[in-house]
């Protein structure tokens, strides 16, 4: 299901060169709207006092993923291997439950299209959510 | 049973209200059968489906757009009862359409984002959390009669 063609790297790498002098934005935007459209996702920010969408610790984290999304765009080719690390992370210490990931990359899209209406086309829009498919897999590769 | 704040009845009224269907409706489903392709099994007699520029200059495509747009409006005039308001297009999208109720589920999420598009920064976390809970109250009610 999420094997990137050429075209889609392509399309993929060239909205981001566009995009990423705003791309902390996108992340703090993402991940404030995820606390509030998905409380749920609240779980795993128990350790912060403030899981609201203005929180601190909210907005930074966004700024964290979104730097993790933009070092994925880099390792377009080899996205496995690249975050072999990550995974990790994620697997053995965060273990977030997959479909969350779902969840945040529905939200980043949300958020490109508020962002961007013009640049977020239909075809961007595939090819980005095929990216971030291929990511949550690659993330998701050490859980089992 | 779906419990409507009057802040959730009037964000979804207001949406509605200032909503440019012959916009709207044609840019979500374009844009589903664009990033979701294997829902074009369900438009094969609508004409040239071939590529993204074939898809969002087809005119039946268009029109079933705004047909499929204004089928929410029962649901904005119902929304405290939009699981009986849908039973008979539950059933029909069932028997008739023969349509995989997760596709209810991508339109939606098509939706969401051609709205966001036009809303800008109005559409704010909570009248995004709110959309998606009637959008997901819809999509649950055209699933419910399937067996």
């Amino acid at each position: 299901m999420t094997s990137l063609t050429a075209k889609d790297k392509a399309v993929v790498k060239d909205f981001w060169g566009r995009i990423s002098a705003k791309g902390e934005d996108v992340g703090r935007d993402a991940l404030s709207r995820m606390v509030v459209v998905y409380p749920q996702t609240k779980t795993y920010f128990a350790h912060w006092k403030d899981v609201s969408p203005n929180s601190p610790n909210v907005r930074k984290h966004g700024v964290t993923v979104m730097n993790g999304v933009a070092d994925a765009v880099g390792k377009i080719d080899d996205l496995k291997g690249g975050l072999l690390s990550l995974s990790e992370l994620h697997a053995f210490t965060l273990r977030v439950d997959p479909a969350n990931f779902k969840i945040l990359s529905h939200c980043i899209l949300v958020v490109m299209s508020i962002m961007f209406p013009n640049d977020f086309t239909p075809e961007v829009h595939v090819a980005f959510d095929k990216f971030l498919a291929s990511l949550a897999l690659a993330l998701a590769e050490k859980y089992r | 049973m779906v419990v409507w704040s009057e802040q959730e009845r009037s964000i979804i009224n207001s949406i509605f209200a200032s909503l440019d269907y012959d916009d709207i409706g044609p840019k979500a489903l374009c844009r589903c059968l664009i990033v979701y392709p294997w829902t074009q099994r369900y438009f094969g007699g609508f004409g040239n489906l071939y590529n993204a520029e074939a898809i969002q200059t087809n005119p039946n495509l268009a029109a079933h757009g705004i047909k499929v747009l204004h089928g929410l409006d029962r649901a904005v005039k119902n929304m405290d009862n939009i699981k009986a308001t849908y039973a008979e297009l539950s059933v029909m999208h069932s028997e008739k359409l023969h349509i995989d109720p997760d596709n209810f589920r991508l339109l939606a999420d098509c939706l969401t984002i051609v709205i966001a598009a036009k809303m800008g920064s109005a559409f704010t976390p909570e009248i995004q959390a709110t959309f998606q809970k009637f959008l997901a109250v819809v999509v649950s009610a055209l699933g419910k009669q399937y067996h």
